[in-house]
């Protein structure tokens, strides 16, 4: 040793960028737990509320969650996500409640739309806020992020919504710091997200890490589809078939999860996480403007339906 | 490496390749990649309307490469709809809501994500409407403020506001982006005048490094390519800037220990618990002894709990279940920290406030105060002052504190609180009022301290 040179800088100690989500979205969590009555946490099926299930996990664990878990169903979602929802329920040993579009038809709450564009989007709406009024949820989280449209960038972590369910972008309550506010009256309540802040890519790149099971629709796998408005929608039980719409076979993945009506899948060959990973690492076209036929109806097709209740 | 196809929207990089091409990688830091992880940082930006904010955001965005082919086709035809000329309204890409687009402003904060060798997230702040309401819920979460002056206008009011708002949230790091350069020729002398401008009111706005940028957000200059328009500027772009700054929640060890109980995990019979939370600041390690405020017991931390199994030390942000030597019984609301560095305890505070409501904050009105994990009731004993929001100095507070209102206040809580003053501490010195009536959250608190003192 020719000079004594012990003066080191410290390492810089920083917590990655998955980590720093990880965290605030548990701490989102946990304060939903501690501050409201009933919450419930809205599970699709999708990539991001399997995502906020680690979450709760990671948030509650070894205790119970201190909630219970809903899936609005549709009746037109894909099988292969009914069958996984299912197996992951079983493994986390939490309770799952169902609520059905079909019993909200059913009981005459709502009409099915007719015709070969006939979809339950937007039935859902009533299907969920029947069911947050009957259980008396108080809140509710979603899984939606602000990255995935614009007037959801707009939209609260603690997102109130009046007695009708509805929210209104030109009244929310600021929201400071880390301190959320929880007041609501009977009968209101709050969708919490705790994903705000993450991106598509930030959701598959912590699937990757934690090694989550996603439904297998999300990989490449060959099916019938057919084209209607530039998308490659499933050829299924529930969409008639308009004139000159021919099902062929293709090999596609699906970048989010609707029901079959109203998700339409990507040509696509990504059979492992890494390869969707760096498949949307390169993408230049967003999830919703690409496989989301819901979201097209108008420019501000997301901010009209978020307004009457929906997720 | 590969260059990506550039796209007639985009500005031009400079001929001669400098400029942060790795910008135009998307996700370039993230863990799969393979490249270096710098983090998160949340900045916000301020200005005043036209000094072309929204564009400056744009350019950003679409420069690095961030805005999808959907995304950007949608705002084409929206600007073509719009002026029928065709020329790309960048603003177009931040405007959410229906009447914004409609009536060509910008309503709400709205919260924008890209990512470079760094994950950003801007709070990007309406100059106009409410701005003080806005400005302050923005910067709240913000490590960094970009404040934009415009270059043909020089500093105005606003742009003092702006700082001043800055400042008082504790925002350590200001970037001074003087915008707009192209309408003044690229001129050094009206850039160093502006600076000087700005230096001059600065010097009562201590705290901040600031950092000061010419551009054109229009053009593309100096936003995320080097401008080779403006020889004479020898620092980096803005995208290199925010790259490279350093923050200080980079150095945990250098900032005291606070960790609110936020729950209590009791899995059931075994005797276990687990008292789960954030560190809001600092570290914690296995074995250290601490101190629970406002109780004011004593302890020794027997180990640090995460879902991956345990951990020796924790560090801030990070999420844990703290596992303590002695079986007392601790609530959400109690503030774990290390002895030597204690928090305040009491129930007075003096404290500065943002009042956000339409029904103005006046003296011996009750309301619910958030602070922490804790929520306590609070009586207003007195308002200390009203900021004149003109000459940014202390006034008669006559009338109590209305909408947009920035004054001081003196609280007395129902219960006691464990807090440190703002300046020191952002986690445990902020706080939320709420109207018990309304449940809205009605204004914003930074804490000065307890009057007493």
């Amino acid at each position: 040793m020719t000079e004594a040179k012990t003066e080191v800088a410290p390492a810089h100690r920083l917590l990655s960028h998955l980590d720093a989500l990880e965290s605030e979205a548990i701490h989102i969590m946990r304060e939903v737990a501690a501050e409201f009555e009933r919450p419930v946490l809205l599970f699709s099926g999708g990539k991001d509320s399997l995502v906020l299930l680690r979450l709760a996990e990671k948030a509650f664990r070894p205790g119970r969650f201190p909630f219970p878990v809903m899936h609005v169903d549709t009746g037109h979602n894909f099988p292969e996500v009914i069958e996984f929802r299912d197996r992951r329920m079983a493994e986390l040993g939490e309770r799952l409640i169902v609520a059905s579009v079909q019993d909200s038809i059913d009981r005459g709450r709502v009409a099915e739309e007719t015709g070969p564009r006939a979809s339950r989007n937007r039935l859902q709406t009533v299907t969920l806020l029947d069911a947050i009024a009957e259980y008396e949820f108080d809140a509710a989280f979603g899984g939606a992020r602000r990255d995935e449209e614009r007037a959801r960038a707009k939209e609260r972590v603690f997102s109130f919504r009046d007695d009708f369910g509805q929210w209104d972008p030109r009244a929310q309550r600021p929201e400071l710091w880390n301190l959320y506010n929880a007041r609501v009256r009977r009968g209101e309540h709050v969708r919490v997200f705790p994903l705000s802040n993450w991106t598509e890519l930030d959701v598959w790149e912590y699937i990757a890490r934690e090694g989550l099971a996603v439904p297998s629709i999300y990989f490449a796998h060959e099916r019938e589809v057919f084209v209607r408005d530039g998308m490659l929608y499933a050829h299924n039980p529930y969409v008639v078939l308009m004139q000159g719409e021919q099902p062929f076979r293709e090999w596609v993945r699906y970048r989010t999860v609707g029901d079959m009506t109203c998700t339409g899948g990507v040509r696509s060959r990504a059979a492992t996480l890494e390869e969707v990973v760096s498949e949307i690492s390169a993408t230049r076209i967003t999830e919703r403007g690409e496989t989301r036929a819901d979201d097209r109806v108008s420019e501000a097709a997301m901010e009209d339906r978020k307004k009457a209740g929906y997720f | 490496m590969s260059v990506p196809e550039r796209s007639p929207e985009m500005s031009e990089p400079p001929s001669n390749g400098a400029g942060p091409a790795r910008a135009l990688r998307r996700a370039a830091g993230s863990a799969l990649s393979g490249l270096p992880d710098r983090g998160l940082l949340r900045f916000t930006t301020a200005g005043s309307v036209d000094d072309g904010k929204s564009t400056m955001i744009g350019r950003l965005l679409v420069d690095s490469r961030q805005v999808a082919d959907d995304q950007l086709a949608q705002v084409q035809e929206a600007s073509r709809r719009r002026d029928g000329e065709g020329a790309l309204d960048l603003a177009l890409l931040t405007d959410g809501l229906r009447a914004e687009r409609e009536q060509g402003i910008t309503i709400d904060v709205a919260y924008r994500y890209f990512a470079t060798a760094r994950r950003f997230i801007i709070a990007d702040v309406p100059g106009h409407r409410e701005y003080t309401r806005n400005m302050v819920t923005g910067a709240s979460t913000a490590d960094l403020s970009v404040v934009l002056v415009d270059a043909s206008r020089g500093v105005v009011e606003q742009s003092r506001r702006h700082a001043y708002i800055s400042t008082l949230l504790g925002i350590r790091q200001v970037v001074v982006a003087v915008n707009k350069m192209d309408l003044c020729g690229y001129d050094r002398g009206a850039f160093e005048e502006i600076v000087a401008a700005f230096e001059r009111f600065a010097a009562e706005l201590p705290g901040a490094d600031r950092h000061y940028i010419p551009m054109s957000a229009l053009k593309g200059d100096n936003v995320v390519w080097r401008s080779e328009r403006m020889p004479w500027y020898e620092g980096p772009s803005l995208l290199e800037h925010l790259e490279q700054v350093e923050l200080p929640h980079e150095r945990p060890e250098r900032v005291a220990s606070r960790f609110p109980v936020q729950w209590v995990i009791r899995p059931g019979d075994n005797g276990y618990r687990g008292y789960a939370g954030q560190l809001a600041t600092g570290q914690l390690r296995t074995g250290q002894e601490l101190l629970l405020s406002p109780s004011g017991r004593t302890t020794r931390l027997a180990g640090i709990d995460t879902y991956d199994g345990p951990l020796e030390e924790a560090i801030a942000p990070q999420s844990v279940s703290l596992v303590l030597e002695d079986h007392l019984d601790l609530s959400r609301g109690e503030l774990v920290s290390s002895p030597e560095n204690p928090p305040r305890v009491g129930r007075n505070l003096e404290a500065d406030v943002c009042w956000m409501s339409a029904h103005p904050l006046e003296a011996g009105k009750r309301y619910l105060i958030k602070h922490t994990t804790r929520t306590v009731q609070a009586i207003v004993e007195d308002i200390v002052h009203r900021v004149d929001i003109h000459t940014l100095r202390p006034g008669p507070a006559t009338g109590g504190l209305e909408l947009n209102d920035i004054g001081r206040i003196r609280l007395r809580t129902s219960a006691p609180l464990a807090f440190d003053p703002y300046q020191v501490n952002r986690r445990t010195g902020s706080f939320i009022i709420i109207d018990e009536h309304s449940n809205d959250t009605a204004g914003a608190g930074m804490i000065v301290g307890d009057p007493a003192e």
